[in-house]
């Protein structure tokens, strides 16, 4: 640890530095090529695979079962649908409910009989139906309605603080980087977006603009009154604030991964798919991808934004001249 | 600021949070003791612990089919409805295309499941003729019945409102009430007549014509009423909530009733008909309000209201009536339901689940202490108080929670607050660093706490309040799994907040006192030689730093001293020339 706290006095003093600013070409076609893959890969995997809480589904209800045993009901859904994730719950004290993907009619009438068989009931006591969305049209509606109006507010709410409409900008534009990757790894590798997933990607929202927010209140700090400066610049001092937080950033991202990294790590091997594994890897790969834009993307992109005003430029040529 | 002011604004904050603590625990208490269904257990979501599931099943006349639309939005409608009552994640979807399940962890009461089903379709009728029905000798004579409060119901206006009509009721007398009543028609008529409210009279799903007077009782069957065409319907209403009547003097009653707000065309209308009806004579100066058919209350005009506001008393108690207000705040069911089945369901989720989840939650915390005691020393233990302080008040929030607003604990909750613990480090994280700053600047401990305080806060109150704008935002306009998850977002933010400002603050004021961490003792984790003077070298072995010459830090402590803006800028341009000539 002896380096890494070095590292933190070199990065507060200068004495070390990392030029998050100067090479921000090299930022965005990283950036660049992230999203497009986020977005190719999904397409051509052949779109976003949604549960049935999205999708709705087929449901089976065997009546009059003498064991209610679970995962009777999940090895005969296999039997027939090998790759299904199929819900079941107990309902009253002698019926078992099963939720699958919707199936045709042909594999629907199946796990009938296959449901039948495992319970040991007539066939006549498996009903089918199906079922809708439990998370319908009208939470997603809802959902995006509150997510713009969230990011509009909390546009402002930043503008406000940081008394500039810019760094507000360069916040959105990181989240929006952020939101597009982490949608992407899901899309990518095919896994199956269910609710939990979404409030995963929920948090990540809040966490990237936390992430960032914290980043430029030192922004904000060290660039104060720079356009007076006759010794540094603009882009200096956005960089210095980056280096001065990185031992938080590094700090905190460490910190926020342990816990999810554990759960996606027990989620993933022992239980196999479910909310813990799908909320988790969300998290995982969002809180990654949130601080690394903040440092790559935010700062940088705020700085590109402001530098070449009239008074930052002025003040550079002065610096320029002094050196 | 002397030192014992700083220990006596630190003791002072720490008493605060142990009040809250304390607070916390004793409403807990109380609620548990007196049986009011608090309990220290969180309750848990229908994943988690299962539930109640529902089905229901449209009422329709016969030869009309329910289309999908109709379903989908009563879906919709119900699932606000049941939002509306409390942050249980319910699960509302169709069933094949006809039926509607509604799963809710927990056993519903019938107010709940009338909240759920009932159409709640309102309309405000004048009343055109109205007498006690047959019945209501035999209700008397039967059971419990509550005349009075049906009786004493009245429509009251804003207070203003009250005033200007007390000045226009004189000229109300000159009406005569005339045998055969306007506008009621021979068969409504002889309905009207025969009508016995013990009986029941109305068919499942009835719809009435708006523009033809109506025949019906009201819901206690008391009385029986002829009404006339609808005036005003239950989406002229803006908003609804329940509340109890408060008197003239702003005194609180007992009397529960749902206050009304009108949307803009529905005050017009609203003061169009008080102001027609107004002048006539009992019983045309009453005004009807049914539910679904039903009088729920007839109350006698007293003013013209032309303020757009208008509260219903009624045999209503605290949960009739907010249930009333939530249904009236979302709209009618475009078509009625009957309840076809009500029966437990278990949890979707083994238990395996969330004691894995909570497994992993303890090793990811336990990885979270080491990483910090790696980073911050003996301040870790700061840490992990902060958090252990988090972990309680979280508990103790969700366990009022659980009781006061019907939270319930699902999977996706729990690993929203495990992450938490993330998010909640990172003030810590701030704080510290910003401390550790200001020492390299050459401050005293004590001064370096205040002054990277005064700093830090102001990080971790913009950031905070982001998330906070988040989840306010969020659970005001969603609706299902995205208005727990905000709920969640909230409470931890708030938690965070306070354990920050109750607990980490004011610990690390007293410990900058204890000599060990104000003379930066090897392990304390504010090092002064690790921090700047000399270079922590691993394995118990220093060395004097190269990077930062002596005279450095004399010379930055002198600056830190008379350090505000413009000093403050000048700092940072030494340090970032420093760094461009190094390159």
């Amino acid at each position: 640890m002896s380096k890494f706290s070095d590292l933190g006095n070199d990065l507060y003093t200068g004495a070390r530095s990392f030029d998050f600013v100067g090479r921000r070409k090299i930022w965005y076609s990283i950036a660049a090529v992230m999203v497009a893959l986020a977005i190719l890969l999904p397409i051509l995997r052949g779109g976003y695979n949604f549960g049935i809480e999205f999708k709705g589904g087929s449901e089976f209800r065997v009546a009059g079962v003498s064991s209610q045993s679970q995962q009777v009901a999940v090895d005969a859904v296999h039997s027939v649908v090998p790759n299904s994730d199929p819900l079941v719950t107990t309902v009253g004290t002698d019926s078992i409910r099963v939720q699958t993907a919707q199936l045709t009619d042909l594999k629907s009438e199946a796990v009938r009989v296959a449901l039948a068989a495992a319970y040991k009931v007539k066939s006549s006591s498996v009903a089918s139906s199906f079922i809708g969305a439990n998370w319908g049209a009208d939470v997603t509606g809802k959902a995006i309605n509150g997510l713009i109006v969230f990011i509009v507010l909390a546009a402002v709410l930043m503008a406000l603080y940081f008394r500039t409409l810019k760094m507000s900008l360069a916040a959105v534009l990181a989240l929006v980087h952020d939101l597009v990757i982490t949608a992407g790894v899901y899309g990518a590798l095919g896994f199956e977006v269910t609710p939990a997933a979404v409030i995963g990607f929920l948090t990540i929202l809040g966490y990237s603009l936390y992430d960032t927010v914290v980043v430029f209140d030192k922004i904000r700090e060290n660039t104060f009154e720079v356009e007076f400066s006759e010794k540094v610049t603009f882009k200096q001092q956005v960089n210095l604030a980056i280096n001065q937080t990185l031992v938080r950033s590094i700090n905190t991202s460490i910190v926020a991964v342990l816990p999810v990294a554990s759960i996606l790590f027990i989620g993933a091997t022992i239980l196999g798919a479910g909310t813990l594994r799908d909320i988790s890897l969300a998290l995982f790969i969002g809180i990654i991808v949130g601080t690394y834009s903040t440092l790559f993307i935010a700062a940088p992109v705020y700085s590109h934004f402001r530098e070449n005003e009239p008074k930052y430029r002025k003040a550079e040529q002065k610096v320029l001249a002094n050196a | 600021m002397s030192e014992s002011a700083v220990t006596k604004g630190a003791r002072k904050r720490l008493t605060w949070l142990g009040v809250l603590i304390i607070a916390l625990v004793a409403i807990i208490g109380l609620g548990t003791a007196t049986n009011a269904g608090a309990s220290f257990a969180p309750k848990l979501a229908l994943d988690l612990q299962g539930g109640t599931q529902i089905i229901l099943a449209p009422v329709v006349q016969a030869g009309t089919k329910v289309t999908q639309e109709q379903l989908n939005q009563a879906v919709a409608i119900i699932r606000q409805r049941v939002d509306a009552s409390g942050v249980s994640e319910a699960q509302i979807n169709t069933q094949g295309n006809n039926n509607i399940v509604v799963s809710i962890p927990g056993n519903p009461d019938e107010n709940t499941l009338k909240l759920i089903r009932s159409s709640a379709k309102l309309e405000f009728r004048p009343v055109l003729e109205t007498s006690q029905s047959t019945s209501a000798s035999v209700s008397t004579s039967t059971a419990t019945p509550t005349p009075a409060a049906t009786s004493g119901a009245t429509l009251n206006s804003t207070p203003k409102a009250t005033a200007t009509a007390k000045a226009t009721a004189a000229p109300s007398a000159s009406a005569t009430a005339t045998p055969a009543v306007p506008g009621v028609d021979a068969a409504t008529q002889k309905f009207y007549d025969s009508l016995d409210c013990s009986k029941p009279f109305r068919s499942a799903g009835q719809i009435d014509d708006p523009k033809l007077p109506l025949a019906t009782c009201d819901t206690s069957g008391y009385s029986k009423f002829v009404l006339g065409p609808v005036e005003v319907e239950g989406t002229d209403i803006a908003d609804a909530n329940a509340g109890t009547v408060t008197t003239s003097t702003g005194a609180s009653t007992n009397t529960w009733a749902v206050n009304l707000n009108f949307t803009p065309a529905g005050t017009q209308k609203f003061a169009d008909v008080t102001g027609r009806l107004f002048p006539k004579t009992a019983p045309q100066n009453q005004f009807a309000i049914t539910l679904d058919g039903y009088v729920i209350t007839a109350p006698t005009l007293q003013a013209v209201i032309t303020g757009g506001n208008a509260q219903i008393t009624g045999n209503f108690d605290k949960n009739s009536s907010k249930s009333l207000a939530d249904q009236l705040k979302y709209g009618a069911l475009p078509i009625s339901f009957e309840v076809q089945s009500q029966e437990n369901i278990s949890a979707t989720l083994g238990s395996e689940q969330l004691a894995m989840g909570l497994l992993a939650g303890g090793i990811g915390l336990l990885l979270v202490i080491i990483y910090s005691f790696f980073q911050y020393r003996a301040l870790a233990l700061v840490t992990v108080g902060s958090l252990v302080v988090a972990g309680i008040l979280t508990y103790l929030l969700i366990a009022v929670l659980s009781w006061r607003q019907g939270y319930h604990l699902s999977l996706s909750g729990v690993a929203g607050l495990i992450v938490a613990i993330g998010i909640t480090a990172d003030s810590f994280i701030v704080y510290f660093e910003r401390v550790r700053d200001e020492l390299r600047d050459g401050r005293s401990l004590g001064a370096a706490v205040e002054s990277g305080w005064k700093r830090a806060i102001r990080t971790i109150l913009v950031s905070d309040g982001v998330s906070l704008l988040a989840a306010v935002v969020l659970y005001a306009l969603t609706v299902g799994n995205v208005r727990g998850f905000a709920f969640t977002l909230g409470l931890t933010t708030l938690i965070d907040l306070a354990v920050v400002i109750l607990f980490t603050h004011p610990m690390l004021e007293l410990l900058a006192k204890v000599p060990f961490f104000s003379s930066g003792a090897k392990w304390s984790g504010f090092d002064a030689k690790a921090l700047g003077l000399v270079t922590y070298a691993g394995r118990g072995s220093f060395r004097v730093a190269e990077t930062v010459p002596a005279g450095k830090a004399a010379k930055a402590s002198k600056e830190a001293n008379k350090r505000q803006t413009l000093a403050e800028r000048k700092a940072n341009e030494n340090s970032a020339s420093k760094s461009e000539s190094s390159k």
